[in-house]
């Protein structure tokens, strides 16, 4: 069982002051193998908190993060699964799960994972999957006229992965989860 | 002198001969012979005669002779049983040769008669009193007196003790203790002005030791039967109170007033307080007053909290005018007081009021100014401790409320903030706005913007003779990202007073210079985007004057607001900002203004973005911005269409020209809107990437393969937008374009060992998938290919 912690879209300080408290009670260091971040964090505080956490991190661009240096794409394997992590501006139109499902054939990835509309998705095409965690803060955006704070937590094991999301709705934490199983056909050949 | 090792000699032999003749007094005692037995005693007593010892010898002695005197003690009580009266004991007593030995044996004596019927109470006392005073040396007469005290404890009408007596009894046995006090501290304080002058310090030293002797009168008072509030007012603290203040001695002065405050109950210090603090000017200037009026009002204080029902009688006595008159005084006459001090003065007064009247917030702000007037008036300079005193003056309310917005009511404390220096200024104000973080506060209208924005304005902008330029570039970005934060949390459910939150903050954030403007326009802009998403969802007032809040005029702020980014180097931040502010403007249907902000944002792109790492992310973001509005008419957006496309097509590089002008063709194409599909123009920006991506395959073969598979990729992205219009319906894809392509990318993998093959074979798969839908129509759409043009 290995745990991956899937978020972004935080947009602090621009869009918020921080994370809700009912989420960073949530994370707790030492609980996270994984963390993979869709990007736009923005600041290094955030980046430092997310450390905290659990050391292993993985962040993409996103638009308006203050470190160039985040690579614009990513691509990790964690057990029997191929992750791909990209912020999702660079995907026009945005938000469109066509368009998306074109870059993870181009990544070729199991799961696809990435930001942008701050809108919680898990949608499964011929591809694979692809996941949205949504705005760890519920951040102002331009596509989405209702944004709830959201995050996403990922229990990998074998070839299986079930995806728990956490939405802060009217005060209160609500969970939801959905399975995925991979079959050994869907993998492509190197 | 008296040197450490001659001390412990003489201590020493004082002991032996101590010991010596208490064993003769023993004998003597056994064998009931009363005259042998006050003899060895006297003997024994005489080592008490000493010069030899320093205080702390001199006690050890003098415990040890104690003891002793407990057995003499034992016999005379016996004594009296067998029908001794104090008379004959007194008498035998007289032939004890020097004075000390004999009053310690009249004392003695006079203690087991106070409970009899021979003499009262009252005359024994008193003559006991008396006599000691033929001891004027210091520390013997300390001693005796403290031994009287101790003798006597005991055997006065205490609480708790068998002995009740009458109303009389009481009082003879206050006026005892009263007197015996006197005369102790009159001895405690002649030590003071014994011996040179170079020794005073040794001598303050050694009074320190003794000095609980003297306190330990206060215990005795405070635990007699009878002295209630009434007495303590009227008797007891007057007469305490007359010796303090007359003695004129520091050391003396400073312990016992401290002596008071702890020992007798804090009701009774609330109800004389008059004159407990009437005192306080008049002792020496060299006491130090703080300490006694702070350890008052921390006394004070915890007896508020711990219990409430008292918290009436505070008021009822006006504690706090009090307090504050007094400390005012006290300041005004210590003029060599250091500015830490009187701050400290008024840190506990603070504190007292916080605990006791919290919700008196006039009070609270009065003490905030008397410290600043007392700071202004005397000029007194700040120095570090000073300044350590007035941060933890500062805090003290925020601890107290944990409410910034109740701050912001003390009309004081902007001014106690002054003081600070600059640092200390800026740390203040990050903690008041940690303070807002930690707590959620949140701050409603522009007039308390206003307020808690002149309390962090050194945050805010640069000072004269202050430049910011020696500060640590981390440092002042976590300054200014708290600022940023600190714009969230400025809030009102009334679109009406947002708006003028908003302005007033733009006005604030605009005074900060070319290095704080990146970081705190941006929380601004969303922070007014969120208002203007909010006033949308309203009705329009349709008598709403020209100040009123509507999207149009915060969209009109913001776009002067984010051109002075754009004077700020900050081109490829206000492009994007410029950008939102268009999508917001779209959701509102006000075209004009939308199109205004596409303009700046290209102008921008042309002039200012010259990077081309940074060119091909902004030019994503327009065309995605683009392709998401619905406003245009089809001239306007046409024109801004045509220029994208043309950004597209001038990129650095090829590889991105072939991208950017293929991702332009979803600009002629929206998924939700019918009259925006135009199929055709879709085909021929796809084949105009397509051009892009031939020159990119005729460099890579003219250099050989070094760079050959970007151009393969290339080809399999444009397949799979070819198929996504496919699928949208886009009657103007046709197989031979398909075809054409099919080939190009054969031939290619043929070639060269492309990284591409993962998506080429993914590619392959999903079309292969989407051919076998049953629903959906999708295999119909398909049936335009052949898969055969791929093997």
């Amino acid at each position: 069982m290995v745990l991956v912690l899937a978020l972004g879209d935080l947009h602090v300080p621009h869009r918020a002051a921080d994370l809700p408290p009912k989420f960073k009670s949530m994370l707790v260091p030492g609980k996270i193998q994984h963390i993979i971040c869709t990007g736009n964090l923005c600041i290094k505080e955030i980046h430092d908190y997310l450390k905290t956490i659990c050391p292993d991190l993985h962040i993409v661009r996103g638009e308006f993060d203050e470190d160039a240096r985040y690579p614009e794409n990513k691509t990790l394997t964690i057990g029997q699964f191929k992750l791909g992590l990209c912020h999702g501006h660079q995907v026009i139109p945005w938000g469109d799960l066509d368009s998306l499902a074109m870059l993870q054939r181009q990544l070729d990835v199991d799961i696809l994972v990435t930001g942008h509309t701050h809108q919680f998705t898990a949608y499964k095409h011929e591809g694979g999957v692809v996941i949205n965690p949504g705005s760890a803060t519920g951040a102002y955006s331009s596509i989405n006229q209702d944004v709830n704070p959201s995050f996403v937590l990922m229990d990998i094991d074998g070839l299986r992965v079930v995806v728990y999301v956490y939405e802060l709705i009217d005060g209160e934490v609500k969970v939801d989860k959905i399975d995925f199983k991979k079959t050994s056909t869907t993998n492509s050949a190197p | 002198m008296i040197t450490g090792d001659d001390d412990e000699k003489w201590l020493a032999a004082a002991t032996a001969a101590v010991k010596q003749n208490a064993f003769y007094m023993q004998r003597a005692i056994d064998s009931n012979n009363l005259k042998d037995a006050l003899k060895f005693s006297a003997q024994m007593l005489s080592e008490l005669r000493t010069s030899k010892l320093s205080p702390h010898k001199y006690y050890e002695l003098y415990i040890r002779v104690f003891d002793e005197l407990r057995k003499l003690e034992m016999f005379f009580k016996e004594e009296t049983g067998r029908g001794c009266s104090i008379a004959e004991l007194y008498e035998l007593v007289q032939h004890a040769g020097n004075i000390l030995p004999r009053l310690y044996l009249l004392c003695t004596i006079g203690s087991v008669y106070i409970k009899s019927n021979d003499v009262t109470a009252k005359d024994i006392l008193k003559d006991l009193v008396e006599m000691c005073r033929a001891v004027q040396h210091p520390l013997r007469g300390l001693f005796l007196r403290s031994y009287l005290a101790q003798v006597t404890r005991d055997k006065l009408p205490s609480i708790g003790s068998e002995l009740e007596g009458d109303a009389d009894a009481h009082m003879d046995a206050l006026e005892f203790v009263l007197q015996n006090f006197t005369e102790m501290n009159k001895l405690w304080v002649r030590m003071q002005h014994q011996g040179p002058n170079r020794e005073k310090e040794k001598r303050e030293k050694e009074r320190n030791e003794l000095r609980d002797l003297v306190g330990k009168n206060f215990h005795v008072l405070s635990q007699l039967e009878g002295v209630d509030l009434g007495i303590y007012r009227d008797t007891v603290l007057p007469r305490i109170l007359e010796q303090v203040v007359n003695c004129k001695d520091e050391l003396a002065q400073c312990y016992l007033m401290d002596c008071i405050i702890q020992v007798f109950p804090d009701d009774f210090h609330l109800q004389t307080l008059d004159v407990l603090l009437g005192a306080c000017p008049q002792l020496q200037p060299s006491v130090d007053i703080k300490t006694v009026l702070s350890g008052l009002m921390e006394r004070l204080s915890n007896y508020a909290v711990s219990s409430v029902e008292a918290l009436p009688n505070f008021l009822q006595v006006d504690a706090f005018s009090k307090l504050n008159y007094a400390i005012g005084k006290v300041v005004e006459a210590q003029v060599d007081m250091p500015a830490s001090g009187s701050v400290t003065l008024y840190l506990f007064l603070l504190k007292f009021t916080l605990h006791v009247h919290a919700d008196r917030l006039d009070s609270v702000d009065q003490v905030l100014g008397s410290c600043v007037s007392q700071l202004s008036a005397t000029g007194k300079l700040c120095d570090d401790k000073a300044s350590k005193q007035i941060v933890a003056f500062l805090s003290a309310p925020l601890e107290k409320y944990n409410d910034v917005v109740t701050i912001l009511k003390l009309t004081n404390y902007p001014r106690v903030m002054e003081y600070l220096d600059h640092e200390r200024n800026k740390a203040m104000a990050i903690i008041l706005i940690q303070s807002i973080l930690k707590n959620n506060t949140h701050i409603a209208t522009a007039d308390e913007v206003d307020a808690l924005f002149e309390l962090i304005k050194r945050l805010i902008k640069d000072f004269d003779g202050t430049t910011d330029s020696e500060v640590d570039e981390e440092d002042f970005q976590e300054e200014q990202n708290s600022v940023a934060r600190l714009v969230h949390m400025l809030y009102n459910d009334d679109p009406e007073e947002m708006a003028k939150i908003i302005f007033r903050v733009k006005k604030h954030i605009l005074t900060g210079g070319p290095k704080r403007l990146p970081l705190t326009i941006p929380p601004l802009v969303f922070s007014a985007l969120k208002l203007i998403r909010r006033l949308r969802g309203g009705d329009e007032n349709p008598f709403g004057d020209d100040t009123s809040a509507t999207p149009k005029r915060i969209l009109q702020l913001l776009n002067e607001t984010i051109e002075v980014l754009s004077d700020v180097s900050a081109s490829e931040l206000a492009l994007r900002l410029y950008l939102q502010c268009a999508q917001a403007a779209n959701d509102c249907e006000l075209e004009t203004v939308a199109y205004e902000f596409f303009t700046k944002a290209y102008l921008l792109y042309e002039e200012e973005i010259s990077d081309s790492k940074a060119q091909v992310t902004a030019l994503r973001l327009i065309i995605g911005t683009l392709q998401r509005m619905r406003v245009f008419n089809v001239e306007n957006r046409d024109t801004l269409t045509h220029k994208a496309t043309g950004y597209s097509a001038r990129l650095l590089k090829k590889p991105d020209q072939c991208r950017a002008v293929y991702e332009c063709a979803h600009l002629f194409w929206a998924d939700n809107c019918e009259n925006l599909k135009d199929g055709e123009r879709v085909v021929l920006c796809l084949k105009r990437a397509q051009r892009i991506a031939d020159a990119v395959q005729q460099m890579a073969n003219a250099s050989r393969g070094t760079s050959g598979t970007g151009s393969v990729a290339l080809y399999v992205e444009l397949l799979n937008k070819y198929l996504y219009f496919l699928e949208k319906g886009n009657a103007q894809v046709t197989g031979d374009i398909i075809q054409s392509l099919a080939e190009l990318i054969k031939s290619d993998t043929k070639n060269v060992e492309s990284g591409a093959g993962s998506f080429i074979s993914s590619t392959l798969r999903y079309m292969e998938f989407q051919r076998q839908q049953q629903d959906g129509g999708m295999s119909e759409k398909y049936q335009k290919i052949k898969m055969e043009w791929f093997e």
